[in-house]
């Protein structure tokens, strides 16, 4: 493997995809309106807005919730027992929706993107492998799908606790949960997605259209969020350790689909 | 080593039913300038493609180097350089980023790599935008860019595939300036597509003639001249006819007089240019009085159309 080859693409699809203003909206409007904005406004509200908080509302949702967490929830008062669901149960499922989005999109633009802008050949002629030119196109998706989810988890650590801490009158962020979530659900699923979209980006002839085909991986992880919201069940930390070798499974499936997808020949086919 | 840089042989590749690549057979020169001149979807970028084994090829071979381009294709690749059709530029970076990431590749030494690229930045007179980004530069600057990155890890063998597409007059003599200075340099080999003869004409030592995939003629102009016209062409203007006695008298200089000139324009078949001042001095030995010579000069474009027409009289006789 020539790593310096691979280093040099990749600070290049990152440098390239940086100065893509939908793609700056996505890396950091998007985590911080749905990781910071968002959880703090559910968090705060026992402490802005107290009559708004339905007791039986909370009711329904704690039927649904397992036996264990159930019992750990019930020594709480109902405004804690609203922020900890808020903070620590209803927001899990964007931690899987980020990353794959960034992921993807990094992924689409640096190959149907490179298409469509018609560069892609010119990397084809240079003396990098075809499976180079795969972990670079990865890697380059990947690190800042990571980089960010990793950065979204610390600061909506803080942001959660703080906000919380009126209510809580402690530090109560992450249950255990989070631990696998962040870092073994979450790279599964980039990965995933990023597989997926490389190998839709090497049949698609445009950014757009590549992002739109791969549109509907996030489908599961919004069914998942519908699913928690609504109480039908809630992230035990043996589900998310679970989902993640499940998840695991599955991306490294479409990973090694993937990889025969780039090649030379597959793609100066269609440039 | 051996001179023969890039040799195909019947090298042929299909898009579905259609053959973009029939058959096709040449041979590229060490050191030389070789023109694949061709009309618009003729195969000329097709051909690049699998010579540099990016495209699987459906039958024949092709060797670069001596080497076989679909099996060795990553040692081939380090020694080339290749201009695509569009400009592989990117954007979002300087013309310094673009630089360093194709030095990268190509795998430049680190410590010499700032300097290859400020030499590479001057010679393409890039060097007072060098640190903007590639999307506020002109169509001429990219180009010049692109050509930049192409040579900057010194190639030993260059594919410029329709450099001066879509430039203005002045941008697209200022590449093929570029290209001249880029040319001949360290024995280095130069393929270039183009369907632009006068920029051929400036630029190419050798050429071929494609169509529909298939290779019409090849060769210098010279040699491709003297098989279209048989010979070299002299017309020689006098200042008064000659007589039947003087014509005589010059016996075995033939000329082809042609019957709509005056008789005071003569027109010579001879061998080569060497057969010049024979001729003159047999003309002056028998009393002619010559006003002037005209060795009649074929442009790569008469060779270019008469190539075509050739080909395609003897396609309607089959
Ligand atoms: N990826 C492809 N899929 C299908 N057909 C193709 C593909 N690439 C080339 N062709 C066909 O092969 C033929 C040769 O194309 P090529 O691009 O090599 O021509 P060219 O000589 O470079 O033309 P131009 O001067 O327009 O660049 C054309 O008929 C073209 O339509
Ligand atoms: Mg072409």
């Amino acid at each position: 493997m020539n790593w310096r080859a691979i280093r040099a693409v990749i600070r290049k699809d990152l440098l390239q995809a940086a100065s893509n203003r939908i793609i700056w909206v996505s890396f950091i409007g998007v985590p911080v309106m749905l990781l910071v904005i968002m959880p703090v406004g559910m968090v705060l509200m026992p402490q802005l807005v107290p009559e708004q908080i339905d007791l039986r509302e909370l009711e329904t949702m704690l039927r649904s919730v397992p036996p264990g967490l159930k019992a750990r929830l019930g020594a709480f008062l109902a405004d804690q027992m609203w922020v900890m669901l808020a903070a620590n149960y209803m927001f899990m499922p964007f931690f899987l929706l980020v990353p794959m989005m960034i992921s993807s999109i990094i992924a689409a633009d640096g190959i149907a993107g490179e298409k469509e802008r018609k560069t892609l050949e010119g990397l084809l002629y240079m003396p990098i492998s075809d499976a180079e030119l795969f972990i670079s196109k990865v890697l380059a998706a990947w690190i800042p799908a990571l980089a960010i989810t990793l950065v979204s988890f610390i600061v909506y650590g803080l942001a959660v606790n703080l906000a919380g801490y009126g209510t809580m009158q402690r530090l109560f962020f992450p249950e255990p949960a989070w631990w696998p979530l962040v870092f073994l659900v979450a790279p599964a699923v980039s990965l995933a997605s990023l597989a997926v979209t490389v190998i839709i980006s090497a049949k698609a002839k445009s950014f757009m259209a590549a992002q739109q085909a791969s549109g509907f991986i996030v489908l599961p992880v919004i069914a998942l969020m519908v699913g928690q919201v609504s109480g039908l069940f809630f992230l035990s930390t043996w589900v998310v350790l679970l989902i993640g070798v499940l998840f695991w499974a599955i991306a490294l499936m479409l990973a090694k689909i993937a990889t025969n997808k780039i090649s030379r020949d597959e793609l100066v086919t269609q440039v | 080593m051996s001179n023969v840089i890039i040799q195909t042989d019947a090298l042929t590749r299909r898009f579905g039913t259609r053959v973009a690549v029939d058959a096709l057979t040449l041979e590229v020169h060490r050191g030389e300038v070789f023109g694949l001149l061709g009309p618009n979807g003729a195969g000329k970028s097709t051909t690049v493609r699998l010579l540099n084994g990016v495209l699987a090829s459906h039958g024949g071979s092709a060797r670069v180097f001596g080497q076989d381009v679909a099996a060795q294709a990553a040692q081939i690749r380090r020694r080339v350089g290749v201009l695509t059709e569009t400009p592989t530029v990117y954007d979002g970076l300087t013309a310094r980023q673009n630089l360093e990431l194709v030095g990268e590749v190509y795998g430049l030494e680190p410590a010499q790599l700032p300097a290859r690229i400020a030499e590479v930045l001057a010679e393409f007179e890039l060097q007072t935008r060098a640190d903007d980004k590639v999307a506020t530069y002109s169509k001429g600057m990219r180009q010049r860019l692109a050509i930049a990155r192409t040579f900057i890890h010194g190639p030993e063998l260059v594919y410029l595939d329709e450099p001066t597409s879509g430039l203005d007059p002045e941008a697209a003599r200022m590449v093929v300036e570029l290209v001249q200075q880029q040319a001949h340099r360290e024995g280095r080999t130069i393929f270039i597509c183009t369907h632009n003869l006068d920029e051929a004409e400036r630029l190419c030592d050798r050429v071929g003639v494609i169509d529909q995939g298939r290779m019409l003629a090849i060769g210098s102009p010279a040699e491709l001249a003297h098989q279209l016209w048989q010979g070299y062409r002299v017309v020689i203007k006098l200042a008064e006819p000659l007589s039947d006695q003087q014509l005589q008298s010059l016996g075995e200089v033939t000329s082809r007089g042609d019957a709509n000139n005056p008789p005071t324009l003569l027109e010579f078949s001879l061998p080569g240019l060497q057969a010049v001042p024979d001729l003159v001095s047999a003309l002056c030995g028998v009393g002619a009085r010559i006003v002037r010579v005209d060795p009649q000069h074929h442009s790569l474009r008469d060779i270019y159309f008469a190539v075509r027409q050739r080909h395609q009289r003897s396609g309607e006789g089959q």
